[in-house]
């Protein structure tokens, strides 16, 4: 049963990906990339990782839709038809791709209690979170205090980003932008 | 967006469950899934939507640039002031025990505030792109 829905949505997953290429129309691209994304969170909640689930869902389905609007309403709406052919693209996305599902050939089978990623920290996190800081959800303690120092590089990372669009579009450039008004009002 | 009375009234109806949830998923992240940043997110979105169907500048005025931009650098500055205050304490830096009594009290307060400072930076971030993009073309 597991399987099949996980199917079914990987399946849905390439047909989105699929009219994502084809179309031209951006505002159904990104309306399609929500969609991606709301797929995504789904296979997340089917491997029951409900936290990373919620953020795909508000972040990628949401915030990022909304922020492909609001710059599809800056530049244009209809893609322009690429000046070469997309051989060399396609080539290189097929051999990365092999090379990524050859890769994955190597990887552990999903929940393997003796893989290795679920030997070194894993155990001790999960055995300590209780009596260390008393917080049933393991997630939040791992992000918040045992792996605060990280968290703190990711929230510094989105105030980065915040400052860097204040930089290059905020209100304060508005005098930069359109000088000519002003100076014909003055003469 | 005047003419769309349904949206206009739906979006009145929604804007404070979404609210309530951005703060139940804020304040909840111990217990369930969630924590500050999905619940910075949902409270931006909240305003999002509302600056969609009410227009940017009646958003803005709930909540005005120079609100946007504190938030960006305050949640950073609560996060690392937690840090700073577990040094003074004689701890490791962002090590939370030494806050309360007990070691797990402290570590539920200190999970609480740098939780509080991931949601008020995410949440000023997303509305201050939005806004930004929103009213870039404005003079």
């Amino acid at each position: 049963m597991e399987e099949a829905i996980d199917i079914i949505i990987l399946g849905l997953m390439t047909a989105t990906v699929i009219g994502i290429v084809v179309m031209r129309n951006l505002l159904a691209v990104v309306m399609l990339s929500g969609i991606y994304s709301l797929l995504a969170a789904s296979i997340f909640v089917a491997l029951d990782a409900v936290d990373v689930a919620f953020t795909e869902a508000a972040v990628g389905a949401g915030i990022s839709t909304v922020l492909f609007i609001g710059t599809l309403a800056l530049t244009t709406r209809i893609e322009k038809r690429p000046a070469h052919k997309p051989i060399l693209p396609l080539f290189v996305c097929i051999v990365t791709g092999a090379v990524l599902m050859y890769g994955s050939l190597d990887m552990a089978r999903f929940g393997d209690p003796n893989a290795t990623t679920n030997q070194h920290v894993a155990p001790y996190y999960l055995e300590n979170t209780k009596k260390d800081t008393g917080v049933p959800n393991v997630v939040t303690a791992v992000l918040a205090s045992y792996r605060g120092y990280d968290t703190l590089g990711e929230v510094t990372v989105i105030f980065t980003a915040g400052i860097g669009v204040i930089l290059l579009l905020g209100s304060w450039r508005r005098g930069l932008r359109t000088p000519a008004p002003h100076h014909k009002d003055e003469a | 967006m005047r003419e769309y009375l349904v949206l206009r009234v739906i979006t009145k109806l929604l804007f404070p469950f979404i609210l309530l949830f951005a703060l139940y998923v804020q304040f909840h992240g111990d217990f369930g899934p969630g924590g500050g940043f999905q619940a910075g997110v949902i409270f931006a979105a909240s305003f999002i939507l509302y600056s969609m169907v009410f227009g940017v500048h009646s958003a803005q005025r709930i909540l005005p640039e120079g609100i946007l931009r504190a938030g960006i650098a305050g949640g950073v500055l609560i996060y690392a002031s937690v840090g700073v205050i577990d040094l003074l304490l004689g701890a490791n830096y962002l090590d939370y025990s030494p806050m309360a009594a007990h070691a797990k009290e402290g570590q539920h307060l200190g999970i609480f505030l740098v939780e509080l400072g991931v949601g008020v930076t995410v949440a000023s971030v997303m509305m201050t792109v939005f806004f930004t993009f929103a009213t870039w073309r404005e003079e």
